[in-house]
């Protein structure tokens, strides 16, 4: 035991440690320089004043009304989900939803306007039978419509796992209690749901706050702009550093204030399809109609863009898209860049996590290894509270000023992005890494197995599935990533992304609609494979 | 698998290889003059015939995005020509010391108005103007007055005055007709927008789709559509105030390492290798002389009943503000 | 309210992709049956189709001579007891119990009279704002007793309730279900793993081997008995 403590216990503490540093590094330095140039603020006249009060309060407002409908549509849905364990082609449902969070945001705008767009599927149908006139998305409608897409999404899978925790023991006393379908709600469903709601509503919020290519695509100008777009158009549309300084503030203490206020987010993001054995329940025969209505409208809304995207997309001139040599560099740059980020992100995942996992060892940690260890959890979810695009912004800055904005884009990117993904790979490993590993930590020193050997006999067989699923959806994060790329976009770096905007914005919507597709193809595909890779060492 | 490795890395070596022989002339231009259907390829071919070289169009959005790219990007820009800003922008251009004098002879050009810049040469102009769907819009709006107080109902999609030309033009344009009543015009007038686009490519997109029955384009705009596609379903609403012009000019870059190339190029964008393909690609009236005659069409287009320019050095002082004007009056 | 007898007929009943289980036998009205086996010989899941939580493949199953297919859980004679998560852990403990009386709580001055008693009976005075978090493991599953008091079915099954407690504790609680039993006069059906809880509190023993009832005989003759097999190799005698 002494040997295994000198000899185990610092390698994974130092490597834990520098991977904190090296993150409180890559979001403090531009943070810093945001600070440093924020004396040297000239000419903000009081339209412009007046401009930032609007865009803060439309911030709030369209991350507010997307939570509550989120919210709203995600309980009804997620407790006909949970009710119907027998529902037809559920898994298939389940993972439907988990979909949206892989799927890059600029491809699911696109597959929303060609549903809900003026020329769209509903105002088409609308229009024909004489109901209303074509929609208009462009503002806060459509906005609203693909932030509901996502979170409802996000919300429900969420509340459905929660649902899941009940004890088989409560639908049994139901059952015998002969409760109605109210008292089920009443007694078991809503405490639930009453827990779950405020860490799912904060987390949904800031994603809301936070969206950058929804806002970019369908905010139709000043009128819907948000703080996070603001950020970008005062770079890349003014070029006033000292603007963007004062714009990603604000973004910040927004989010910070949030997140000081709202406590806790959802602790358990739902990126896996982690779905046990569904309970048999007494109100299921008498909820099946309703129910099947529920879930076959949400269904429908989650499904019918997804459709467009492939219908669109497979029609697209992919001889003409491929024959562009532009086309083959934004591949060859994005799928680099998502290597790179996915490395980088697990990397610094594991490094947390083992360096947590050896202080956990300790029966009586020290006040020093208490704080230390939370101090690590804390940086694991920094980037929930500093938004990339501030990151980003903050580097842009810090670069600009050194002439190396273009040399250094590809980096910060990876860097960015590696960070994205990082609350979410740390959701993915930890139960594994922590709760696996503490089973066996006392097997594994009675055993003498450590170091390496313990790695490739114990760690890596229950750790690969959670491991590989991490690095497809960090992979997944960065492709589909427009926020921290477009800031530092240019001739020299172009990503698939970056393409599809430049092609929505000349016009070009065959090709724009085959470049979606073949996005999605990749988002979806790499989770696909981490599924279908994984060896089943889990089971038990 | 294997068959796409090889051709994945055949592709990364051609793009690692250095340039081939020949000198490359890289010219950032907005995005439609380098379309299929724009005058970007054309050029290309007439240039590269005669100047031993390999002519690059990078296209960025709009005009003001690719000045705001070359600001970005600042001496280490790998542009050697920028084309494609227009007069409200110049003096901001020229203020960032990032262009040099052109030394093109500028005598043969033809212009409304003289020409004297030394930094920029024009390649070809045009008047900003209303373009309506005829089918959709039975009384267009007579004037300026008429579009800002019109029917909200009926949707107008303009583009970003940051990011866009004819969007820096609008701007302008309220502002030489409106003065200090600018704010309130464009908080009437957001009412009828549908939205605001980065670029003229999109918006024009959007309308000729059938997105919306106005779109903020040029007076030349309609010939496109008798020439192109034989219909005068599109046409431009003449204002009655006036129409704002625009001078679109091309510099060349302190960075540049092809300042000969540059030059040559500059040269040619004022005879009618270039000039005959502006028409009836970029549908603009020419800067200089054409070997071809113009088509009918462009006699049957609407005729400013007074040009309106405010001078360079007013805009550059003022945008920046009149910008903030505009933000604040359409978020309100 | 007395007890009802209960008969098993060749009541068939499989996992997915499990062994067939196969259940014939009876319990008397008013017996106190315990049932033992090794893990996964279907005590639980006896218990769970005499409740009706779970549909058997075929077979039969009669309460007082009454055939039970298609009634609902909650329409049988029957409560059950099991060996955890008893409680609605939002709850507070009489909440707990008079769900037992109504599910919209819709409570008569005779039901909390008779809440009382069942909490009194229980030990559980006092205790009636307390929630389930504020109380020892004992404490909760005299809630569930307390709570299948006022329920009063004929019929009392127990899922291992007492595995998590210490000798003494249990020994209480197999007291405490033993005077009800004889207060009742129900039918009680007790799963456990210790034969010798079987012998303290119950009149019956059966013993499950593999999915099938081996034996069910009262508590003497069973555990005297050498012609029941596998139980010599379950107990280890």
């Amino acid at each position: 035991m002494q040997t295994s403590a000198a000899t185990g216990t610092k390698p994974a503490v130092l490597s834990g440690l520098t991977a904190m540093v090296c993150i409180g590094l890559a979001v403090v330095t531009p943070m810093l320089a945001l600070i440093a140039i924020a004396p040297a603020m000239p000419d903000l006249s009081a339209d412009y004043l007046g401009f930032v009060w609007s865009i803060t309060r439309f911030t709030v407002l369209q991350a507010g009304l997307s939570t509550l409908l989120s919210v709203m549509a995600a309980v009804p849905l997620a407790r006909a989900l949970a009710r119907q364990a027998s529902f037809p082609g559920r898994q298939a449902i389940l993972r439907l939803l988990a979909l949206p969070l892989a799927l890059p945001a600029l491809v699911v705008v696109l597959g929303i306007v060609e549903v809900w767009g003026r020329q769209g599927w509903v105002s088409t149908v609308l229009q024909h039978t004489g109901l209303a006139g074509p929609l208009n998305i462009y503002g806060l409608t459509g906005i609203l419509i693909a932030h509901v897409f996502f979170n409802m999404a996000l919300a429900a899978r969420l509340l459905v796992a929660a649902l899941e925790q009940i004890p088989p023991e409560n639908w049994r006393l139901a059952a015998q209690l002969s409760f109605a379908s109210r008292h089920v709600f009443q007694h078991i469903e809503w405490p639930v749901i009453r827990s779950a709601l405020p860490g799912i509503a904060s987390l949904v919020f800031m994603l809301c706050i936070a969206s950058f290519a929804v806002v970019l695509v369908l905010g139709g100008g000043p009128r819907a702009t948000t703080l996070e777009v603001a950020i970008y158009q005062s770079l890349r549309f003014d070029f006033d550093p000292p603007r963007a300084v004062l714009l990603a503030a604000l973004q910040l203490g927004l989010c910070a204030g949030l997140f000081a206020l709202g406590g806790r987010m959802a602790t358990d993001i739902a990126v896996m399809a982690s779905v046990g054995k569904p309970a048999r329940r007494p109100d299921q025969a008498t909820a099946r109609l309703t129910d099947t209505l529920v879930i076959a409208a949400g269904l429908s809304f989650m499904a019918l863009p997804m459709l467009a995207i492939v219908l669109s997309g497979v029609t697209a001139p992919f001889d003409a898209i491929v024959s562009q040599t532009v086309f083959w560099r934004a591949l060859v740059t994005s799928l680099l860049l998502a290597l790179t980020a996915a490395s980088l992100c697990l990397v610094m995942a594991w490094s947390l996590l083992a360096a947590q996992r050896t202080i956990m060892r300790r029966r009586t940690p020290s006040r020093a290894a208490a704080l230390l260890m939370s101090s690590m959890q804390a940086a694991g979810s920094l980037i929930l509270v500093v938004p990339p695009v501030v990151i980003g912004a903050g580097w842009f800055v810090v670069l600009h000023r050194t002439g190396l904005v273009n040399s250094a884009a590809p980096v910060i990117v990876a860097v960015v992005n590696a960070l994205m993904a990082l609350p979410f790979a740390l959701r993915i490993l930890r139960p594994a890494v922590v709760g696996q590993a503490q089973i066996h930590d006392r097997l594994c020193a009675s055993l003498g197995l450590s170091g390496v050997q313990r790695w490739r006999l114990v760690d890596l067989p229950v750790l690969a599935r959670s491991l590989t699923l991490a690095f497809a959806f960090a992979a997944a994060l960065s492709i589909g990533d427009l926020g921290a790329a477009a800031l530092f976009g240019s001739a020299d770096f172009v990503t698939l992304p970056l393409l599809l905007l430049q092609k929505m914005g000349s016009y070009r919507s065959l090709e724009a609609a085959g470049i979606a597709l073949l996005l999605a193809g990749f988002c979806l595909g790499l989770i696909w494979l981490a599924e279908k890779l994984r060896p089943e060492a889990t089971a038990q | 698998m294997l068959r796409f490795f090889t051709m994945l890395s055949a592709v990364v070596l051609a793009l690692a290889s250095p340039a081939l022989a020949k000198d490359k002339l890289t010219i950032y231009t907005y995005d439609s003059f380098v379309s299929d259907w724009g005058p970007g390829p054309k050029i290309k071919a007439d240039f590269e015939a005669i100047c031993d070289c390999e002519l690059e169009w990078v296209a960025v959005a709009d005009a003001v995005a690719t000045l705001n790219r070359i600001k970005l990007e600042g001496a280490g820009s790998p542009a050697d020509i920028l084309l494609g800003i227009d007069t409200s922008l110049t003096t901001e251009a020229a203020e960032t010391g990032l262009f040099e004098e052109h030394d093109t002879d500028t005598k043969n050009l033809r212009l409304p108005v003289e020409w004297t810049d030394k930094t920029f040469v024009p390649y070809d102009y045009g008047h900003f103007a209303v373009i309506y769907d005829s089918e959709k819009v039975k009384t267009p709006p007579a004037s300026l007055d008429e579009l800002v107080n019109g029917d909200p109902g009926q949707k107008i999609v303009i583009q970003d005055p940051r990011t866009s030309s004819p969007g820096l033009g609008l701007l302008l344009w309220i502002k030489a007709v409106y003065g200090d009543k600018a704010g309130e015009a464009w908080a009437k007038l957001s009412k009828r927008v549908l939205t605001v686009t980065p670029g003229w490519s999109e918006a024009y997109g959007m309308f000729t789709k059938g997105e919306a029955p106005l779109v903020l384009s040029y007076t030349t705009s309609p010939a496109y559509h008798m020439v192109a596609e034989n219909t005068d379903r599109y046409r431009a609403a003449a204002f009655a105030e006036g129409h704002y012009m625009q001078i679109e000019v091309a510099g060349i870059l302190k960075s540049s390492r092809n300042k000969q190339l540059a030059r040559k190029f500059l040269a040619f964008m004022t005879g009618p290798g270039f000039q005959n393909h502006i028409p009836t690609n970029n549908w603009m009236w020419p800067a200089g002389k054409t070997s071809e005659a113009l088509p009918d069409a462009f006699d049957k287009l609407v005729k400013p009943s007074k040009s309106l320019l405010l001078p360079a050095d007013e805009v550059n002082a003022n945008r920046k503000t009149w910008i903030d004007e505009w933000l604040k009056a359409t978020t309100r | 309210m007395s007890g009802a007898d209960i008969r098993l007929d060749g009541l068939q009943f499989a996992y997915p992709g499990g062994e067939p289980f196969h259940f014939s036998t009876s319990f008397d009205a008013g017996s106190f049956t315990g049932l033992i086996g090794p893990s996964g010989s279907g005590k639980t899941t006896l218990i769970n189709l005499i409740a009706g939580f779970e549909e058997p493949a075929s077979g039969k199953l009669y309460f007082d001579g009454v055939d039970a297919a298609g009634t609902e859980p909650a329409e049988r004679p029957v409560t059950m007891v099991f060996q955890d998560n008893n409680l609605f852990a939002h709850l507070d403990v009489f909440t707990n119990i008079a769900l037992g009386v109504s599910a919209s709580l819709d409570l008569s001055g005779d039901d909390r009279t008779e809440i009382a008693g069942a909490m009194e009976k229980t030990g559980l005075s006092g205790y009636g704002h307390r929630l389930p978090r504020e109380l020892s493991g004992g404490q909760r599953q005299r809630v569930a007793i307390a709570r299948a008091l006022v329920r009063d079915r004929p019929v009392l099954l127990l899922d291992e309730p007492f595995a998590a407690l210490g000798p003494a504790l249990r020994r209480d609680m197999l007291r405490l279900v033993s005077t009800i039993h004889k207060e009742r006069e129900m039918t009680v059906i007790l799963v456990s793993h210790d034969p010798a809880d079987v012998k303290f509190a119950a009149t019956h023993a059966a013993f499950l081997d593999a999915g099938r009832v081996m034996a069910n005989r009262p508590v003497d003759a069973f555990f005297s008995a050498s012609d029941i097999p596998g139980l010599q190799g379950y107990l280890g005698t």
